[in-house]
């Protein structure tokens, strides 16, 4: 199999960041907060970049939907090994609105117009834990899905993928092209080396506009309301089993 | 309320040991005093007096026993760190700064009691400039953190201790790592601090928000408080030299037939100049016993001696020393860093018998002397803690000791930085304190 691998990149707010909920509760704190590339889209970037590496396919195009940040986060990719970018503006409301359904209609264009043979992306993305756009794609596509992929090897004509389930593991045999997303196990993302960052920067980035691939970005959902998880309250010490019962009932525990 | 600070100190009496010394309850009695104006200055939840608090505060992962300090403050910020070091300042209380508590040498135990500055809550990456090749960082940083945080722009930190330790607290103990034969310590890679001296001052040891790669200007005070350890002040901020992730890293092992083969071939290998991270020697089969041992025992401390000697007396400082330890009846894998002539006896020990653990603290001190009877030193990164005062003193000899006491009692006159460690007998002025 040989061709063009697309791989979905997403900028979110960094893992390590501690989230603060927005005064007015209509998302969180986003503004001087540091972002980066979602972690399993860099797990999905490593394989990509792997399957060129062992010459099974022949280029790597990542993709980011969003603001003008996004392409950092394509250059991230390409100092991982990706060849070029697409970054598909998206600002605004439209962005703050942009979820699974939109995102997936773009790749599916996309993937039509690049004539990819490939999808890999991240199983979900840490700020919105959707774990749908893969899914979403594929049946955009009606190409076959290899989901919560933790090993992957391309055999002829078609793609094996382990997939990690909740009852251990799960082998299967996929036709090409298809979607596959990548789970935690995977692989292990290489760091981007200086070297590799200098070159990045005269690897091309193209911009293409949502309604150039004709896709709608309305969105089916409305956020009501963000809220933090309770705060931990402070232990209660009590004297006596008596009390200890006492105190159950009165806060309707039994 | 009133009976709110009733409570708290009914509360606070009884889960303190009851001390017999005159001087130690009037400290108490001073902390009870400033416990309103702790709490003004970080806020209620940033004063802890609850036993657990203090004893995790009061031990770090050495086999010195836990010496609580008194009260815990959490400061968000080096305003906040400021006002409470005049506070202390004014009621003569010992100050004792708190990274991760990952030290080796017992840096943390409050010997006098006092105030523990935990300062894990001023956590923030700060001023990161990739193309200049630096970074300053809050105590509450710790090296694992800020890899994760400069992943994306090809820079790492390369200092690499084995605990993932708060970098302004690999600062004050001068840490070291495997890569130091490439990249250096602590000392080579801090290029300037904010400290907080005892009286509350903030200095920058190099010069507000500058980081030049070298400098020719005045007295070097940054690697004055490089190794510190406390004593000398509270670094609440660092600025680190960073460096390109190497683009590839080759390793290979290699066994040799004598100690004295694998020092020459290191010198042989240093000495053509090939770019060498880490030059380890380790006994692989003991260490994985001791490992498995010590893991499989929960009432056993490990612990590791910490000298370092020129090179080419590595070969013989190593046979004398396995050659003590057979004499001793103690086992204690030696794993070092060769490229440096620095290396560490790992040795369990049973807190519980008083036997093992006299014959372990004799072995270090012989191999200590051992070290400095060759022109080394009695600590190669670990730092001086509390345990190795009297080394420090054979190491430099009484007149460097003297400027070092001179330098302490200038910028710490009232000897309350860090009580106990590094120098001893140290009296400082304070009122109602004496040693």
């Amino acid at each position: 199999m040989s061709g063009r691998v697309l791989v979905g990149v997403k900028r979110v707010i960094d893992y390590a960041v501690k989230i603060r909920v927005k005064p007015d509760h209509t998302g969180v704190v986003t503004d001087g907060v540091k972002h980066s590339m979602n972690p399993f889209c860099e797990i999905a970037v490593e394989e990509a970049v792997k399957l060129k590496e062992k010459k099974l396919i022949k280029e790597v195009v990542a993709v980011s939907c969003g603001p003008q940040q996004s392409q950092e986060t394509i250059r991230t990719a390409l100092a991982m090994g990706a060849d070029r970018g697409i970054h598909v503006e998206v600002s605004g409301k439209d962005y703050d609105s942009l979820g699974p359904l939109q995102v997936s209609k773009i790749l599916a264009a996309l993937a039509k117009k690049e004539e990819a043979q490939l999808i890999i992306l991240g199983k979900q993305a840490i700020d919105d834990d959707c774990n749908q756009t893969g899914q979403m794609t594929a049946a955009l596509l009606d190409w076959p899905q290899g989901t919560f992929a933790s090993e992957v090897s391309l055999e002829a004509e078609k793609i094996k993928v382990v997939r990690e389930i909740d009852g251990g593991l799960e082998t299967i045999k996929i036709n090409t092209p298809a979607v596959l997303t990548a789970d935690l196990r995977l692989n292990t993302p290489r760091y981007a080396t200086l070297p590799n960052i200098m070159k990045a920067k005269k690897k091309k980035i193209a911009n293409v506009k949502p309604a150039d691939l004709g896709v709608d970005l309305t969105s089916r959902l409305e956020v009501l309301r963000v809220d933090e998880p309770p705060q931990r309250e402070a232990g209660v010490k009590v004297e006596t089993v008596e009390d200890l019962v006492a105190k159950l009932k009165d806060t309707g525990k039994i | 309320m009133a009976s709110d600070v009733f409570v708290l100190l009914k509360t606070y009496n009884n889960s303190t040991k009851v001390d017999l010394t005159h001087d130690l309850s009037a400290q108490r009695a001073a902390v009870d005093r400033v416990l309103s104006a702790f709490r003004s200055i970080c806020g209620p939840d940033g004063v802890s007096l609850g036993e657990a608090v203090r004893e995790q505060h009061g031990k770090d992962e050495s086999v010195h026993k836990c010496r609580p300090p008194d009260v815990v403050v959490f400061p968000r910020c080096v305003e906040e760190v400021s006002a409470l070091a005049k506070v202390c300042h004014d009621h003569n209380l010992p100050i004792i700064p708190f990274g991760t508590g990952t030290g080796l040498e017992g840096g943390v135990g409050a010997v006098k009691g006092g105030v523990c500055f935990s300062l894990r809550n001023m956590d923030q990456v700060l001023d990161l400039h990739p193309e200049d090749f630096d970074v300053t960082v809050e105590p509450g940083v710790t090296r694992k953190a800020l890899n994760a945080y400069l992943r994306d722009t090809g820079l790492w930190f390369p200092v690499d201790p084995g605990a993932d330790a708060s970098l302004c607290g690999m600062a004050a103990t001068s840490a070291s790592g495997t890569n130091a034969v490439r990249y250096g310590t602590m000392r080579e890679n801090t290029l300037n601090l904010e400290v907080v001296l005892s009286d509350g001052r903030i200095i920058h040891t190099a010069g507000k928000g500058r980081r030049p790669r070298k400098t020719s200007a005045g007295y070097n005070l940054t690697n004055l408080f490089v190794g510190s350890e406390g004593t000398l002040g509270i670094i609440t901020k660092t600025t680190l030299r960073l460096y390109g992730i190497p683009e590839a890293m080759v390793s290979a092992v290699c066994s040799f037939p004598s100690i004295q083969a694998a020092v020459d071939s290191t010198v042989q290998i240093l000495q053509a100049g090939v770019p060498i991270a880490r030059i380890g020697e380790e006994e692989r089969e003991k260490l994985k016993i001791i490992c498995d041992f010590k893991n499989s025992c929960e009432n056993h401390d490990a612990y590791s001696t910490d000298v370092c000697v020129p090179l080419s007396r590595l070969p013989q400082i190593i046979v004398e020393t396995k050659e003590d330890l057979l004499e001793s009846r103690l086992t204690g894998p030696i794993a070092g860093h060769v490229g440096d002539g620095n290396f560490h006896c790992l040795m369990v020990v049973d807190p519980n018998d008083p036997d093992e653990q006299h014959r372990v603290h004799l072995f270090a001190e012989r191999l200590a002397r051992r070290a400095l009877a060759m022109g080394g030193t009695c600590t190669g990164e670990h730092g001086v803690g509390l345990g190795k005062r009297v080394l420090l003193q054979e190491e430099v000899g009484p007149l460097a000791i003297q400027v070092m006491q001179g330098l302490k009692e200038t910028l710490d006159p009232k000897n309350l930085m860090n009580p106990g460690k590094i120098l001893l007998g140290l009296k400082g002025k304070r009122l109602f304190l004496g040693v």
